[in-house]
């Protein structure tokens, strides 16, 4: 009996803290002096990626500005859906932010979710790596001129093409390169992967003709002398991989398109807030250890406030539907 | 050269040794538990790992299997209940050879051949995975669309138990496999609305739910009392006499290292399978299958050092096609993908230190399995004796915690607690749980690569026999249907004629 009294005591006093605790939570406003416990950073794609490996060098510089821990979450699956959701389903406190990616202007189209970039609180545009050209080592074109004059002589779906899901951001790509090049979206014949290193793999054993992803995630086997890149659907040069012509410069097209991170929170963030949040971001955007970190991995590097953000975010949607009409996806 | 030494340097890291050290411990007390399996053991370990670099999380996973393989001999010869499905071939002699007196010799024998079979396997691994890679470069989605199948027929058909009984199991998990966003045309399927069904049915969660949290409801429903035999006999030297037995069984050593580590190659197929095989082939060419079931070693021999080898033949197809070779290398497939060291043939061109570093560490384990293992004969009474009051729950709360922790959401935790028991209910009726799980893992892959070949040949079916590798497994893929189809008729029609002779002259 004794025991049983004893081990109960402190349990109660506990939850009786935890009540308390919870009450507190709730009746004190979030942005009294925020942030004041740990912030969650969500990522809609798998620990390990690209955007995983932005987020985490995020949260690892605002850290020591924003004196609490900032989380890197994976919420995964659904095509990006799983974790876009959940940035813009969780309170707008501030505690929940997210690293936002392309597929936000896309998933709508597709049917695959209501939301869209006007769900969120814009913070800052981080970066963007623009879709390159691949082919195999071996491949008869020797530039992305003589690779569009080839798909343009050819019937169509003649010519297959990878990179990622079926509507996902390397798919966009070429469909938009192809209807500035005066050609009908779904000329080349898109075969959907899990990702672009299947992609990239299955056009090496021969299964498709040539594959859209951005130039870094094609590095291991550009090294291997396996794939070589033609032209990069950007407006300068990678500086990681200099060789590597614009697809302007490559094609005359003038067509550029990437796939983009920025940071956002769920719609109706608190001022207080933002106003913490948004030079905070341009600080990490500045820093030496961002700046150095997304070089050493070949990401490109962009930056755009709230405004422009959420104007390129609107711009990008409407491009991305167009295209995806024309690619017979769109709902 | 440089590559080698890195793997080297991620290895010999106190950090990493450590992990392994404590995994070893973990894995031992799994195995040695009757009913926590070695596939539980990694289930279990997957959450842990979240939170290390990738070479220690792979290094923990590798050892703890390897040791709870090992482990599950330890009670299947002093209490008669096997402790992983890869003991249950020769519980009958290793408990029989105790009461014989010869404790001793059948611990001291799992043991050293455990750490053989291991050993073998890990060279296999280290040999055949690169030469393998570099050959799967070639492989599009025709041969993968066969190599998915044909691990698929495997799991059906070489399960353990009925046929008919596999195949509903692989169709449950191939139905769970086609929720969510389809992979081609990037439409929701079975979602219902849901959100979080997008994502489809998450895997781990799947399986701790599966072999985990079913075992927790077994022992609820079924709580057993455990006969300890352990105590009556005094344990001395448990290497004494091994020098003999290898001596004396070399040759079967040598097959069984081989066929073992074969099985495991084969995907769907792992370590219980290789120990129930390399048992019966030791049976047919013995010089005295008489004595086998009667408390003979000859068979412990034979299928301890196999269902060893088998653990690292399992990782080949797992790394080099990313295709499970066993249920424990289908949640090491997840765990790769999560650390960004996606398995396939491209990983030796990505991070071919990471593959030294997993194959050192499968050397490093299996050497490690001596003086662990011989701790854990020591203190097996002590394991045996905690009471399942207090280990059910805890493996409950690592059920919870690490079907959570997967991807931040309590709806794994549901996916978790509706498997588990599914799991336990097909269990109980005979329905083995393996092949739904491969199901699970295989039926995306199977349906991708089958609708992205087709999207490539324009519809045109005739394309799987096109390219030489794909038409060579599609025919072998068949071959295995045909001849498991014209076997069943012959037993179906068999007894039907005896019957009709029977009657004829009677």
């Amino acid at each position: 009996m004794h025991e049983t009294t004893t081990s109960r005591g402190p349990a109660r006093r506990f939850l009786l803290a935890g009540a308390a605790l919870l009450a507190l939570g709730l009746a004190g406003p979030a942005a009294a002096a925020w942030p004041e416990r740990p912030i969650t950073l969500i990522v809609p794609w798998a620990a390990g990626g690209g955007t995983d490996a932005t987020a985490r060098i995020i949260a690892k510089v605002m850290e020591p500005e924003l004196g609490v821990p900032v989380n890197v979450v994976n919420r995964t699956g659904g095509s990006g859906v799983v974790g876009h959701a959940a940035v813009a389903t969780a309170p707008p406190d501030g505690y929940t932010i997210g690293l936002i990616t392309f597929e936000i202007g896309s998933m709508h189209w597709q049917g695959l979710t209501d939301l869209k970039w006007s769900d969120y609180t814009p913070i800052a545009l981080m970066n963007e790596d623009p879709a390159g050209v691949i082919v195999r080592a071996d491949a008869p074109w020797k530039s992305a001129k003589e690779l569009l004059d080839a798909i343009k002589a050819a019937p169509k779906g003649k010519f297959k093409a990878s990179g990622t899901a079926q509507g996902g951001s390397w798919h966009i790509a070429l469909g938009g390169m192809l209807v500035a090049a005066g050609l009908p979206a779904d000329h080349v014949q898109w075969v959907p992967s899990t990702g672009a290193a299947t992609a990239l793999q299955d056009m090496v054993a021969g299964g498709v003709d040539f594959v859209t992803c951005s130039v870094p995630e094609a590095k291991a086997l550009i090294d291997a002398g396996k794939v070589k890149p033609l032209a990069l659907m950007g407006k300068e040069r990678n500086p990681t991989f200099p060789d590597v012509p614009t697809l302007k410069e490559a094609t005359g097209i003038d067509f550029q398109l990437g796939a983009w991170r920025g940071l956002a929170g769920p719609k109706g963030l608190p001022k207080e807030v933002t106003d913490k949040l948004v030079p905070l971001a341009k600080k990490v955007y500045d820093s030496k250890e961002y700046q150095d970190f997304m070089a050493s991995r070949g990401f490109a590097v962009v930056y755009a406030p709230p405004e422009e953000f959420a104007a390129f975010m609107k711009a990008r949607d409407e491009s991305t539907g167009v295209v995806m009409k024309g690619l017979g996806l769109a709902k | 050269m440089s590559a080698f030494e890195t793997a080297l340097g991620l290895v010999f890291e106190p950090y990493t040794l450590a992990m392994m050290v404590v995994a070893g411990l973990f894995g031992l007390f799994v195995g040695a538990m009757p009913g926590l399996t070695a596939t539980m053991a990694t289930a279990l370990l997957v959450p842990v790992t979240f939170f290390m670099p990738p070479v220690p999380a792979i290094a923990m996973l590798v050892t703890a299997t390897a040791m709870a393989i090992f482990a599950g001999d330890l009670p299947g010869a002093l209490v008669r209940i096997p402790g992983t499905p890869a003991s249950a071939a020769y519980v009958e002699d290793a408990h029989r050879l105790t009461r014989k007196g010869q404790a001793e010799l059948v611990l001291g024998c799992g043991l050293v051949f455990s750490v053989i079979g291991g050993i073998f396997g890990s060279l296999v691994l280290a040999v055949s995975a690169p030469i393998l890679a570099e050959f799967a470069l070639g492989f599009s989605s025709f041969e993968y669309f066969w190599l998915a199948l044909f691990g698929l027929s495997c799991a059906v058909f070489i399960s353990t138990g009925r046929p008919i009984k596999g195949i509903v199991s692989v169709l449950l998990g191939l139905t769970l496999a086609t929720v969510g966003i389809d992979p081609t045309a990037g439409h929701p399927r079975f979602t219902f609305g849901s959100v979080e069904l997008t994502a489809g049915v998450s895997f781990i969660p799947a399986m701790i739910g599966m072999f985990a949290m079913a075992e927790v409801l077994r022992w609820v429903t079924s709580p057993r009392a455990i006969e300890d035999l352990a105590g009556r006999q005094k344990l001395g030297n448990v290497f004494e006499g091994q020098g003999r037995l290898l001596r004396r069984y070399w040759p079967n050593v040598l097959r069984s290292n081989l066929v073992g580590t074969a099985i495991g190659v084969l995907p769907g197929a792992g370590a219980d399978i290789a120990a129930w095989v390399t048992y019966a082939l030791s049976k047919r060419f013995s010089k005295e299958p008489e004595k086998f079931g009667t408390g003979h070693i000859e068979g412990v021999v034979d299928a301890g050092t196999a269902n060893n080898s088998a653990l690292a033949g399992a990782w080949v197809p797992a790394l080099v096609f990313g295709i499970p070779g066993d249920t424990i290398t289908a949640i090491v497939i997840g765990v790769l993908f999560i650390k960004g060291m996606n398995p396939g043939p491209t990983i030796m061109l990505n991070n071919p230190e990471f593959l030294y570093a997993i194959f050192i560490v499968f050397i490093l384990a299996n050497l490690l399995m001596l003086p662990l293992g011989w701790l854990a004969i020591k203190v097996f009474r002590q394991i045996l004796a905690i009471p399942r009051e207090f280990l059910m729950p805890l493996i409950l709360v690592c059920c919870v915690v690490g079907s959570f922790a997967i991807n931040n959401s309590v709806f794994g935790v549901g996916i978790m607690l509706v498997l588990g028991v599914v799991g336990y209910l097909m269990e109980e009726n005979g329905f083995p749980i393996a092949p739904a799980i491969l199901g699970l893992v295989l039926g995306e892959m199977i349906e991708t690569h089958f609708m992205t070949s087709m999207i490539k040949a324009d519809g045109n079916l005739l394309a799987f026999f096109e390219r030489p590798v794909s038409a060579f497994l599609g025919v072998v893929t068949l071959t295995v249907w045909a001849w498991v189809a014209i076997g069943a008729i012959r037993r179906a029609v068999g007894p039907a004629r005896a019957r009709a002779r029977s009657s004829g002259t009677g």
